[in-house]
């Protein structure tokens, strides 16, 4: 069994877009308030109410590590994560071109490239969302709930549409 | 770090633009926020000024702890002398422009002249431009910041805008940034629009260096564990602000057509659940939206779902919508509030001031002292929902006689509509109360009579009066950081210990927007919210600044000094009722006559709120006419003001 086996899990209808994760992300790792230091993003369309938090998947097959021309990148599976190696990183940027999510980031002024490391296995924006917008959840059986919330609307739509049928 | 955020003093007639730091003796004496900019409205303009001309001044801040890890550090104050009232203009909105403009680098602007052509500001990582607005002249609130935004080509732009009630000179338009927030209070978009200058836009990537990291994310962390498990605020955060006008009505608290009754009766339709519904059923289960950092998530998104508008996208309504918009127009449909709520926040005009100045104009129409000539045909009757929406428009357009008549706010219209329509008009200083009914309650009707920026309910409200809490408990609370033996009552219908608890939340409130954070965030409705003593930790591990408890209180009194000041050279006699800290008639002539059996019939005495005025004033160190005493002064250094530091 493999030692971690927990991921982030986004619910972005949860999310109320208050930033707060942004904030204690750049805090906790860069001891600064500063969004753009912030390893998760808060992803939003004002005009339509639209919050969606964005953050590194932490890939399997994680394309940033597939392109990392120095090798820099590489998963560390004791801390289930994908992680970088500054002392191997050139700064070309190529993680933050290939990643399909945009959960890499370039900081202008250290001249470095930031990603998600799950706060090694305590995620702040995780401790400090207290609507739980963002979960640190087991993958073993991660598409249960969904299955769930699925199975009770379909049972739903069964219902009515038995009613619809007797009414008929 | 926070304390190296600068102040701009921008003049938007030459184009001059000037950055300075703010000294650390100045942060000790006035904080930021609020607090520092009564400091520069007292420093920067001259007594007597034309609010609408270009030697006022915009003052438009983040507080001190704006987007640091404290929690809700989210609040943009904006101050300026008032074309509603003549005195102090000074409102407070959240969201998330004053941490844009931290992270901009700045935390107070100073803004004077007039542009020659409409304008906006641009402000990003310590730049400061001043552009065409020409091409946003005319639009909406919500238009305006997204063409910045394209313009810009940057979606994380934040705004702080005003919409063509603004540049009609309405004189109680307020300035927004986002979809609902707004600094609604004393028409402070008026003075904007005045300027030509259109929206102040920001973005920033600059650090904001945080003292004590660890300490400051471990005691943002018992904070918001603190304020999620309260009551209180899980209500507030599942049906908005809303519930407390359901709550507030169910005893008879709110203001009903215009002030007859103090009970909005048959109001299902726009109870806190009812609109709970219609964003659920509009957005889905999870609808409530946060400013800033702010675990309270106390604003809900939804769509119309009926009238012209339907299908779009707005948030709120708020606490006050339903009074302004429901109770005191006596228009009691959800569709008709939600419609006023979308014109105002598209229109960029303050919805209390809006809805009170509707309800007046409707008991007058009724009264028969304004006429249907007067009224351009409009039958303004109360319930008269059609009407409501109508004259909304009709305000923010300056459209008819009474619509044009309207927008100068209540005093001047009431000189122009003549006869007794001032007996009517229910407000202190010149601006409309707010939709609450204090004949009941003697705290709250000495806090509308004495706050600062006319008649509100945020500057000093005592709302936990309402609580019933134990003695011991108030004491507790209205103890520190000052000590206090003086009487203190469970009971919300007595006069005794009133004024001690009003001159502690006077205090209380100008601390916070000091720095900067929302008032649900302290001793509001919570009463086991955060306090002085945590203040003091979480500036210490912000900023590294040094305060203990009573220095923030000395700050919070000096700030409320100051705008008393401010007050008192621009005209603010004790018992003037147009300028002064007097109640309109109503409140000491018409009794109560609906709500729970120990507020039918209750009025204000006015020789106890006389009383109450007095302990006040001694409670502040002013005299009997309101005035600070010498010694008052000297002790809180403030003898020699205007000092022109900053």
């Amino acid at each position: 069994m493999q030692k971690n086996n927990k991921i982030l899990k986004i619910d972005y209808e949860k999310c109320t877009g208050c930033r707060l994760c942004e904030l204690v992300c750049a805090v906790k790792h860069d001891r600064v308030s500063n969004p753009v230091r912030s390893r998760i993003r808060v992803i939003k369309w004002e005009s339509e109410g639209v919050y969606i938090p964005v953050t590194c998947q932490q890939c399997e097959e994680a394309p940033c590590v597939l392109g990392c021309p120095a090798k820099a990148l590489s998963r560390n599976e004791d801390l289930g994560r994908v992680e970088v190696d500054y002392t191997k990183c050139i700064g070309c940027r190529t993680c933050v071109s290939v990643c399909p999510f945009g959960a890499m980031h370039f900081v202008a002024t250290d001249r470095k490239v930031i990603k998600c490391d799950l706060c090694d296995g305590d995620p702040q924006c995780v401790r400090f969302c207290e609507v739980e917008a963002v979960r640190f959840v087991d993958t073993r059986d991660l598409g249960l709930e969904k299955g769930r919330e699925a199975a009770r609307r379909l049972q739903a739509a069964d219902r009515k549409a038995v009613s619809l049928l007797g009414a008929q | 770090m926070a304390l190296k955020r600068k102040i701009a003093y921008i003049d938007l007639t030459t184009g001059e633009i000037q950055v300075k730091p703010i000294p650390v003796e100045i942060r000790k004496q006035f904080l930021g926020g609020r607090g520092l900019d009564a400091y520069l409205l007292y420093n920067h303009t001259k007594k007597g000024v034309d609010p609408l001309s270009p030697d006022n001044v915009l003052l438009i801040s983040a507080g001190l702890l704006a987007a640091t890890c404290a929690s809700a550090t989210t609040r943009t104050h904006v101050m300026a002398k008032s074309a509603l009232t003549g005195l102090l203009g000074s409102t407070n909105m959240g969201g998330f422009f004053a941490p844009e403009l931290a992270w901009a680098g700045f935390h107070h602007l100073v803004i004077r002249g007039k542009a020659e052509k409409p304008s906006y500001l641009f402000i990003h990582d310590g730049e400061i431009e001043i552009r065409d607005a020409g091409n946003l002249w005319g639009r909406s609130t919500t238009e305006t910041q997204w063409a910045i935004r394209e313009e810009l080509r940057d979606p994380e732009v934040k705004c702080l805008v005003i919409g063509p009630a603004g540049e009609k000179l309405v004189r109680f338009a307020n300035v927004m940034t986002g979809i609902k927030d707004s600094g609604g209070r004393t028409g402070m978009g008026c003075i904007m629009g005045s300027k030509n200058l259109k929206a102040v836009a920001a973005r920033g990537t600059m650090d904001i260096g945080i003292a004590h990291p660890e300490e400051a994310l471990e005691f943002n962390k018992r904070f918001i564990d603190q304020i999620a498990s309260s009551k209180v605020n899980q209500t507030q955060g599942t049906l908005g602000t809303p519930f407390i006008w359901g709550a507030t009505n169910s005893w008879g608290g709110v203001r009903a057509r215009n002030f007859q009754y103090n009970q909005c009766e048959f109001a299902d339709d726009i109870e806190p659940e009812r609109l709970d519904e219609i964003a659920t059923e509009t957005m889905g289960p999870h609808h409530m939206a946060g400013c800033f950092g702010c675990q309270v998530h106390c604003r809900a998104r939804y769509k119309l779902p009926s009238g012209p508008y339907a299908g779009k996208y707005d948030e709120g309504p708020e606490y006050t919508t339903l009074g302004a918009f429901g109770a005191m127009p006596d228009c009691r449909n959800a569709e008709t509030v939600l419609t006023c709520n979308y014109l105002v926040n598209q229109y960029g005009m303050d919805n209390l001031e809006t809805g009170a100045m509707i309800s007046w104009a409707m008991e007058l129409y009724e009264l028969g002292i304004l006429t249907r000539e007067q009224t351009d045909g409009i039958d303004l009757r109360f319930g008269n929902d059609e009407a409501l929406v109508e004259m909304v428009s009709r305000i923010c357009g300056r459209k008819g006689w009474l619509g044009d008549t309207l927008a100068d706010g209540g005093i001047p219209a009431s000189e122009k509509i003549g006869r007794n329509s001032f007996d009517y008009l229910v407000q202190v200083k010149g601006m409309n109360n707010l939709h609450s009914d204090e004949r009941a309650t003697p705290a709250l009707a000495l806090n509308v009579a004495t706050a600062s920026r006319g008649s509100d309910h945020l500057r000093s409200r005592p709302a936990i009066d309402l609580y019933h809490l134990p003695e011991e408990v108030l004491r507790k609370i209205y103890s520190s950081p000052v000590p206090y033996d003086g009487p203190l009552s469970s009971d919300h219908t007595v006069y005794e210990g009133k004024p001690w608890q009003v001159f502690w939340q006077e205090n209380c409130y100008m601390a916070v927007d000091c720095l900067g954070i929302c008032k649900y965030h302290t001793v509001f409705l919570g009463p086991t919210h955060p306090n002085f003593e945590d203040w003091a930790k979480v500036i210490r591990y912000n900023t590294g600044l040094e305060f203990t408890p009573k220095d923030i209180w000395d700050v919070a009194v000096r700030c409320n000094t100051i705008e008393r000041m401010f007050n008192l050279r621009e005209g603010l006699t004790r018992s003037d009722l147009k300028k002064g800290d007097m109640l309109n008639h109503r409140y000491f002539d018409e009794p109560c006559r609906r709500g729970a059996p120990g507020v039918v019939g209750r009025y204000i005495d006015k020789e106890k709120f006389i009383r109450m005025v007095d302990e006040l004033y001694e409670h502040k160190g002013l005299d009997k006419e309101g005035v600070p005493k010498p010694e008052t002064l000297k002790k809180q250094g403030l003898e020699s003001e205007p000092s022109h530091r900053l």
